[in-house]
């Protein structure tokens, strides 16, 4: 089962109709995640990665001008589905979200219990009993005492708000899980504690993550491989074991030199200059501008490299 | 009714008795026992305790230091900066900026220890008024502390605007605040913090809301400000890994105290509170390691500081515990090495 192919994202694009054109917030994404593995897309904001989640998901807004690719999974290309098809055999069946803020999203007059179950009444059709006994289940996973499901998310503080946003995501049993930002509104002690939660799961439930972040220090603590996202692209495919060490990119290496760390005395440095705007990114390599070992081949769009199996997007290893 | 406000009376009136010390000469500003505390209200009328967001914090701060404050939400963190801004009274307790107390001052004096102290608020965009250019915007401290000219204004502005980097300036001044970057924005905040040349600047979470690679940027800037103008600092934050390029002294915060005090390289080599290990070991760098490890987390969450635990506020989660010590009394503060003070009775 492991080294299948769970999900296969190709040539994915996501533009948005804005007043001023097009923005291009999702630019050809190719990425191919496993069963029980976990990817952390890095990147700044504004470079396209929530986009990214609500294009893997379908979950989009009215301005849509262009959404094409294909999302394989578990060998079907589900951008055929029409969007009943999607809705009721791939959202929250198979993938389901941690939507940014999912912890203040919590609806405040409903129970947290009928709202961890309600995935489960809507898309599996099970009785409420059932849908309760399997969120039970969950919340033990994410370390909630049970009888939380009775209480209202404003008596749950932030930590335990998320982790009851995290076993709703579960509560379908989904083989891929997207994480938007999960702990960034956080306390560090509280970030490990969600971070602890998610490792279990992947543990215990063998569950597949999309961890979408711009912290990289703790998107070390689930990752399997590393995706860096810059300007609407995929720069850089890794495994994490080399990017912690020597990312490719000359993007991701500015990007963990900019990193403070605690236990290092290494200053950090930071990246001169904004990434381009998407309603007109540059023609060739779209971090140029602002990268150090820019040559004249630059201006032209770089391809993605294969190096032993880690793609890059870049003219230095062409 | 009379007896709900007398016992309520009598409830502040307990934490008053002040700590009269000497302040040495090169203090700029002296907390002394501070206090903020909370009325909670019930039915609108009768008191229902107090929220004790800062409960006896004492530091002195030199001329030209850079401190910081660590502590998670909820710790008292944002209690004990609006307090020195003068925003807060204070519930007990002193804060003396220059030999004056700062709670006795009414609004001109306030006014006056205003312009002497910069903040430099958390979420750039939202401390800026949409409605106004970066020209009134910066504009503005001077038209109320100053009797300067509109020319006058606008070479001071010029002058820091060159200071924070944001050239050529005249482009910036006619734009509105949505239509600058997260890092411009608070570079024009950092900006006007600086226009009354203060000697104090008060920094909450200046960098929380910022990029990586831009974060490193504002800090440095800020350091580099820092050094030049000779301005004392207060750095606020929750990330331990951004203090140790700013500040000499690191305070931990935990439940409205301050649990340890020290020099940076003092609290990360030698972290002594149980709290503190507990948040170094929380702060992950990066390195694929840490995908196959687990975190050791304390159990629990951070006290409600409408009834704070009896004893030292941590002993709940604590994994170092002394029985029947810990729960029952207050740990004074001791000297573990020089200018190393801990809040636990593990050192007595």
């Amino acid at each position: 089962m492991k080294d299948e192919t769970l999900i296969s994202v190709e040539d994915l694009k996501l533009h948005f109709r804005v007043a001023k054109g097009v923005v291009r917030a999702v630019d050809g994404v190719n990425l191919k995640l496993g069963y029980n593995e976990a990817v952390v897309i890095l990147g700044e904001s504004g470079c396209g990665k929530t986009s990214l989640a609500k294009a893997i998901l379908r979950l989009l807004p009215r301005n849509v001008q262009t959404y094409s690719g294909k999302v394989i999974l578990k060998g079907v290309d589900v951008m055929q589905y029409s969007e009943e098809e999607f809705r009721e055999n791939v959202r929250w069946i198979e993938m389901s979200l941690v939507p940014q803020a999912a912890m203040n999203s919590l609806n405040p007059v409903l129970k947290v219990g009928d709202q961890v179950t309600e995935p489960l009444l809507v898309h599996s059709g099970v009785k409420k009993e059932e849908a309760y006994a399997q969120a039970k289940k969950m919340f033990q996973h994410v370390g909630v005492p049970e009888d939380f499901l009775q209480r209202y998310a404003f008596e749950l503080s932030g930590g335990m708000r998320q982790r009851a946003a995290i076993a709703m995501s579960l509560v379908t049993s989904p083989d891929l899980i997207v994480l938007d930002e999960p702990t960034s509104a956080l306390d560090v002690l509280t970030q490990a504690n969600i971070f602890n939660v998610l490792k279990r799961i992947k543990q215990e439930l063998e569950t597949s993550f999309i961890l979408i972040t711009h912290d990289i220090s703790t998107s070390s603590e689930l990752a399997d491989k590393v995706g860096v996202m810059y300007a609407g692209q995929i720069v850089e495919w890794n495994d994490a074991e080399a990017f912690f060490r020597k990312p490719l990119h000359p993007y991701s290496q500015k990007l963990m030199a900019s990193v403070p760390r605690l236990r290092a005395d290494k200053e950090p440095d930071f990246i001169v200059g904004q990434p381009p705007s998407l309603l007109d990114p540059p023609k060739g390599c779209r971090f140029m501008e602002r990268c150090p070992s820019a040559f004249d081949k630059c201006s032209q769009e770089p391809p993605t490299i294969n190096k032993d199996g880690r793609l890059v997007k870049c003219w230095l290893y062409a | 009714m009379a007896q709900v406000k007398a016992k309520a009376k009598n409830k502040i009136a307990a934490p008053m008795a002040r700590i009269e010390r000497e302040i040495p000469e090169d203090v700029l500003l002296s907390i002394q026992d501070l206090r903020v505390w909370f009325e909670l209200r019930k039915l609108g009328f009768g008191n229902a305790g107090f929220v004790h967001a800062v409960d006896g914090v004492s530091f002195d701060l030199h001329n030209s230091e850079a401190i910081a404050v660590v502590g998670e939400s909820g710790c008292g963190k944002s209690s004990l900066m609006k307090t020195i801004l003068g925003l807060y009274r204070p519930t007990g307790g002193k804060v003396v900026f220059e030999n004056k107390d700062i709670s006795k001052f009414n609004t001109q004096t306030l006014k006056w220890y205003r312009s002497d102290v910069g903040y430099i608020q958390q979420d750039p965009y939202g401390a800026m008024a949409p409605f106004l250019n970066i020209e009134k915007i910066m504009e503005e401290p001077m038209v109320i502390n100053t009797k300067k000219s509109h020319e006058e204004r606008l070479d001071r502005i010029r002058k820091v605007f060159e200071e924070v980097k944001m050239m050529p300036y005249d482009d910036f001044l006619p734009k509105f605040p949505h239509m600058l970057s997260g890092g411009q924005q608070q570079r024009v905040v950092i900006a006007r913090a600086m226009m009354l040349e203060p000697k104090l600047i008060v920094a909450d979470e200046p960098v929380s809301m910022l990029d990586a690679s831009v974060r490193v940027e504002i800090l440095k800037l800020l350091r580099g400000l820092q050094e030049k103008h000779k301005m004392a600092v207060i750095y606020i934050t929750h990330d331990l890994s951004t203090v140790r390029y700013f500040s000499r002294r690191i305070f931990v915060m935990y439940a409205g105290n301050i649990v340890e005090k020290a020099a940076v390289k003092d609290l990360l080599y030698n972290p002594s509170h149980p709290y503190t290990l507990a948040l170094l070991a929380a702060t992950s760098d990066p390195d694929a390691k840490n995908a196959r490890t687990f975190k050791d987390v304390p159990p629990g969450e951070p006290p409600n500081l409408i009834n704070p635990p009896t004893g030292c506020r941590f002993h709940p989660r604590c994994p170092k515990i002394i029985k029947g010590l810990c729960e029952v009394e207050i740990p004074p503060e001791f000297e573990i090495e020089k200018d190393h003070l801990v809040k636990c009775w593990l050192y007595k």
